[in-house]
């Protein structure tokens, strides 16, 4: 059953305006927040999030800038390093390449470098994700590959709960976070209570509570994922559905309480199967939990390609509902 | 140049300054060089041997709340800075007690009390850090200005434009220094740049800037006086090319194939130390006594560095991971 | 030689450019070196007389090296490019002051550690599962010494092939037949050393089950005909009932004699195989319904989809050699039962009957019993009961 609050004076919205009331929230609350990247103020945002936020907020807190991610991310460090607390918006993951060495060489590691002298309390926020057809080079998922890294906190917000709440903790963080909203959640919709406020950033949520199978996933595979556990109730196998939310730090205290309980795990993750974050928190299970495992843990993740273009091989090639059904008959040997 | 701005004032007493302040870079990057032969020093060792003029004549411009942006051939940067000598020898020895904890070694001094931001190993890494230093200055309304250092090799990175265009554009109060040394590691920048005449392509930008003889420390002191004046008044970023040239190769392990001996002894005969040296004799502003005394009092400040980088110890191996996130005490 | 880079482990020596009596002073250039990068100057810190060149033109040596002996203005002799503590010429660089080793790789934090709680679940590892349900073993008797007490396979190896009854039915999918070789090894020489057998013999008479069964078959399809072998299980399995000591299970010191009369049937294997499953409750079966299941149960053993508990619950055995065989069976006890009733093959005998000598069909019947639980006289007369009930094969 899906955990969500019962909220008092809830009020529907979109993730995207979830997205937009945390980051006016957050310039609201603090001075030191600003707000820089690609078409974020004039144009409104890609995405459609910082609308109207350069009317109320001016042009030194939304700023728009060049085409300039290792640049303006760079910037991003440097002020934060200064005192300011910037959000920089990388209009998407895989734009976000272009600015990985400031990112690893210098968010990520200058407080190590410098023995604790300067931190870096940056929040980045990325587009992430496949689904509407814009190919190999706008369709990536790396949020993976950020996690790999010591010194940055990756988070992926699935519920409008979460878009809301992590940006606020996000940025009261003195260390670099990267928040990754998937592109295809931007138009869901769910109820808000009016005092939503932050939440943590470092635990995983049981958004379904089940005894036979558990399905860890993270955003925007977690719908399909709760899609999968309804089919697998209707032939009576009850699936319990972690959403990990943090991917650095992971929290394995829920995935192993949960595994311990169900003996039998597959991890839901939109990044190409190879050393994905499948195969790290599939190994962390092992490392862990294995006296209790029935069956090999399961992974459902993209194919083994660039994402294409048309319409039926780009949902071939990325996780769906059917494919998480299959993999979890596999792991209690039914089909 | 316009004539309220200051000129040096060449006092006597100043003058001594800044030649100590070079004779001190050059013995202190000179003992680095034996420790690194003896193995003290490990890893990557870059100096700065025929460059300080540069550091020297620019730094003591800066006020203690102006900010630093360095290379990784950033000790003669360091050390006129106030970084403590000790604590950067230290630092390069690995020992604990270093400016970064040992953390970073010679390529990555960070100092926050004397507000040097590193120490950067990434060619051009640092400057979109000094644009983002300067930002939040700038929004904050606060009278500060941030001084980048660079290389030649800096130029064909693509964040040197971005870090030029954003500065230019968001009118922030950067003190962009190029130290053009004529080699981006063992590469003449003949062969890497269309156009070498590197303040052309910050002009390019609509920033002002101005070539000066990185070899001559009085030069180079009047043209940051000019440039940190202009920043702090009109908040707008102001370049500086310094044509300096280094004496020792890029780093300690460099065969030099790249360049003749000729040409590097050529450049000797203008070492910013010496020049000024027998320009201060032959003005009679310096005795051979004051000279000898600069000597031996640099020589002892670096025997006293020395052991204490020597003397001191290794953070323990349980504290690694350490410094990866901040540490909240509760 | 100096140490010149992080990736330089030694140098060759390709020029002096000082010979022994020239003054040096700090900073002069004394030689060159070649390196993999190509040649480099190297340069003094000291000043003062060189006294004697260490190494020659041409020779390669690690670094940390000395190269020559400088008499130094400040002290009487010192070395150059040596690291001060190096006091042998030949002594590889190493790092001077002594560093922290860096220990092991920490080990992985605990895992999280669960209570065995609900459900009674066992800590096994797959291997361990898998060898348990082939050999039909029951996990949790088994001693585990694995990580949390956890059942590893070589736990199941040494367990000994216990066939105790299980508490769930499994099927068991294929039979690993070495296994099996191993298992029935493990479990005859547990017998043979821990049973005292006795054994008797007895001849049987079956002409009229032979008569009984050529009536009966008449007119039946071949898959529906009685086999001798239905009536021994039947007369054994009969006679059970009435002689409780011999069907039953020796454990822990003390027999417990068993209210229901599973018959094991010895079941060969090709390929060197043998299961004896159990028919429950043959004696309360019909011949007709024992041979079903009979059939059924070859069938099964030999396609390897024996359940678990069919081999787990025989209360007593039947073997026999059939029809190719040898003319006496002494048959060992499978643990932890207490009487295994073995048959030859019947053959044609010279017997006396009705006062005449004539030739009847005949087999030797064999009992080989647990002398802590019978003794001779009452195997005896459990073996004549069963020679009894075979003469009258249309009351079984």
């Amino acid at each position: 059953m899906l955990q969500r609050q019962t909220p008092s004076e809830a009020k529907e919205i979109t993730y995207r305006e979830a997205v937009r009331e945390a980051i006016r929230d957050a310039l609201t609350r603090d001075q030191r927040v600003f707000l820089m990247g690609e078409d974020v103020g004039r144009y409104g945002g890609c995405y459609a999030v910082t609308k109207g936020l350069l009317a109320e907020f001016g042009p030194e807190r939304i700023r728009d800038t060049p085409l300039s991610e290792s640049g303006f991310t760079g910037a991003g460090i440097g002020a934060a390093m200064a005192g300011m607390r910037p959000i920089v918006e990388l209009m998407t993951v895989n734009f976000s390449l272009l600015a990985l060495d400031q990112i690893l060489n210098n968010a990520a590691t200058i407080r190590h470098m410098s023995g604790n002298q300067f931190g870096v309390p940056l929040v980045i926020r990325l587009a992430t994700g496949a689904g509407r057809q814009v190919a190999a080079q706008h369709s990536h998922s790396l949020e993976g590959w950020y996690a790999h890294i010591p010194g940055v906190k990756v988070l992926a917000p699935a519920t409008i709960q979460d878009a809301r709440g992590m940006l606020w903790t996000a940025l009261e963080d003195p260390d670099p976070v990267l928040i990754f909203e998937n592109v295809m959640l931007y138009n869901m919709t769910g109820k808000l209570a009016a005092d939503a406020g932050p939440v943590d950033i470092d635990k995983a949520a049981v958004r379904r509570i089940g005894r036979d199978i558990t399905l860890i996933t993270y955003g925007g595979s977690l719908w399909k994922t709760l899609d999968a556990a309804a089919t697998l109730a209707a032939d009576n196998i009850e699936a319990e559905v972690i959403d990990l939310r943090s991917l650095r730090p992971l929290d394995d205290q829920t995935i192993m309480a949960s595994v311990t309980k169900t003996r039998r795990a597959v991890i839901v993750d939109e990044g190409w199967r190879s050393g994905s974050l499948a195969a790290e928190v599939c190994t962390r299970i092992v490392e862990r939990a294995f006296w209790e495992l029935d069956a090999p843990i399961g992974r459902v993740c993209s194919e083994e390609v660039p994402i294409p273009y048309a319409r039926h091989l780009e949902e071939a090639a990325i996780p769906q509902a059917p494919k998480i059904v299959a993999a979890a008959k596999a792991a209690l040997a039914r089909t | 140049m316009s004539g309220t701005i200051d000129k040096p004032r060449l006092s006597r007493a100043h003058s001594l300054d800044l030649l100590k302040q070079m004779i001190r870079i050059r013995r202190f990057e000179e003992k680095c060089v034996e420790l690194y032969t003896l193995e003290k020093i490990r890893g990557f060792l870059h100096l700065y041997d025929g460059e300080e003029a540069v550091a020297v004549g620019v730094i003591p411009v800066l006020e203690q709340r102006d900010r630093i942006v360095a290379t990784y051939r950033e000790h003669g940067q360091a050390l006129v800075r106030g970084v403590p000598m000790t604590t950067v020898l230290a630092e390069m020895f690995g020992k604990q007690q270093g400016c970064s904890g040992g953390r970073g070694g010679s390529m990555h001094l960070f100092d926050r009390a004397t507000n040097f931001y590193g120490g950067n190993a990434i060619v051009g890494g640092g400057l979109p850090l000094a644009v983002g230093v300067a930002l939040a200055d700038h929004m904050r309304g606060e009278d500060v200005v941030t001084a980048c250092f660079f290389g030649d090799g800096a130029v064909a990175e693509g964040e040197f434009h971005e870090s030029l265009n954003l500065a230019a554009l968001w009118s922030l109060p950067v003190l962009l220094v190029c130290e053009n040394n004529l080699y981006g590691m063992g590469t003449a920048l003949a062969i890497a740049e269309s156009e070498t005449d590197i303040h052309l392509k910050a002009q390019s930008y609509r920033i002002t800037a101005e070539v000066i003889d990185g070899m001559d420390v009085v030069a180079v002191e009047a043209a940051a006086r000019r440039a940190i004046g202009a920043v702090r008044e009109t908040s707008k970023p102001y370049f500086l090319e310094c044509r300096t040239y280094r004496f020792r190769a890029h780093s300690m392990f460099d065969a030099q194939l790249y360049r003749d001996k000729s040409e590097v002894e050529a450049w000797r005969q203008k070492d910013p130390i010496v020049r000024f040296r027998g320009w201060l004799e032959s003005n009679h502003m310096i005795h051979p006594e004051e000279e000898a005394r600069i000597e031996a009092d640099v020589a002892a400040e670096i025997a006293a560095a020395a052991a204490f980088a020597e003397a001191g110890t290794w953070e323990p191996v349980e504290h690694l991971t350490r410094f990866t996130y901040a540490e909240i005490v509760s | 030689m100096p140490s010149l880079g992080a990736d330089m482990e030694a140098g060759t020596l390709v020029e002096w450019i000082v010979k022994p009596g020239d003054r040096v002073k700090r900073g002069d250039i004394v030689a060159v070196v070649e390196t993999q990068k190509g040649a480099i100057e190297i340069e003094i810190f000291e000043t003062g007389q060189v006294d004697q060149m260490l190494v020659s033109v041409g020779t390669k040596v690690p670094v940390g090296t000395p190269l020559a002996r400088i008499r130094s203005d400040k002290e009487a002799v010192a070395g150059l490019a040596a690291p001060p503590q190096v006091a042998e010429v030949t002594a590889p660089a190493a790092a001077p002051a002594a560093a922290p080793t860096m220990p092991l790789p920490a080990a992985p934090r605990p895992q999280i550690v669960v209570a065995v709680g609900a459900g009674g679940r066992i800590r096994a590892s797959p291997a361990a599962r898998r060898l348990a349900s082939t050999r039909g073993i029951d996990l949790s008797a088994v001693v585990g010494s694995g990580p949390f007490g956890a059942v590893i396979r070589v736990d199941v190896e040494r367990s000994g092939a216990v066939v105790t009854p299980l508490a769930e039915k499994r099927h068991v999918i294929g039979l690993d037949l070495n296994a099996m070789r191993a298992a029935i090894a493990a479990a005859m020489a547990r017998s043979k050393r821990e049973i005292p057998h006795y054994y008797l013999e007895h001849q049987v008479d079956m002409t009229g089950c032979e008569e009984f069964l050529s009536r009966v078959n008449a007119g039946r399809p071949p898959e529906n005909r009685l086999l001798m072998g239905a009536l021994a299980v039947k007369a054994v399995a009969a006679a059970a009932r009435r002689f409780p000591a011999f069907n039953g299970f020796y454990q822990d010191g003390q027999f417990t004699a068993s209210p229901d009369v599973h018959t094991g049937v010895a079941i060969a294997i090709r390929g060197g195989g043998l299961a004896a499953p159990a028919i429950h409750d043959s004696d309360q079966l019909t011949l007709d319904d024992l041979m079903a299941r009979m059939r059924d149960l070859i069938q099964r053993v030999r396609a390897g989809r024996i359940r678990g508990s069919e081999m787990a619950d025989s209360t007593i055995t039947v073997s026999s050699v059939g029809e190719r065989g040898v003319e006496t069976l002494f048959g060992i006890i499978y643990p932890p039962q207490v009487a295994i009733v073995g048959f030859g093959k019947v053959v044609v005998r010279p017997w006396i009957f009705d006062g005449s000598v004539v030739p009847r069909s005949v087999v030797t019947v064999t009992l080989a019993a647990d002398h802590r639980v019978s003794d001779g006289h009452a195997g005896g007369l459990f073996l004549a009961e069963i020679g009894e009930l075979l003469q009258e094969p249309d009351k079984l």
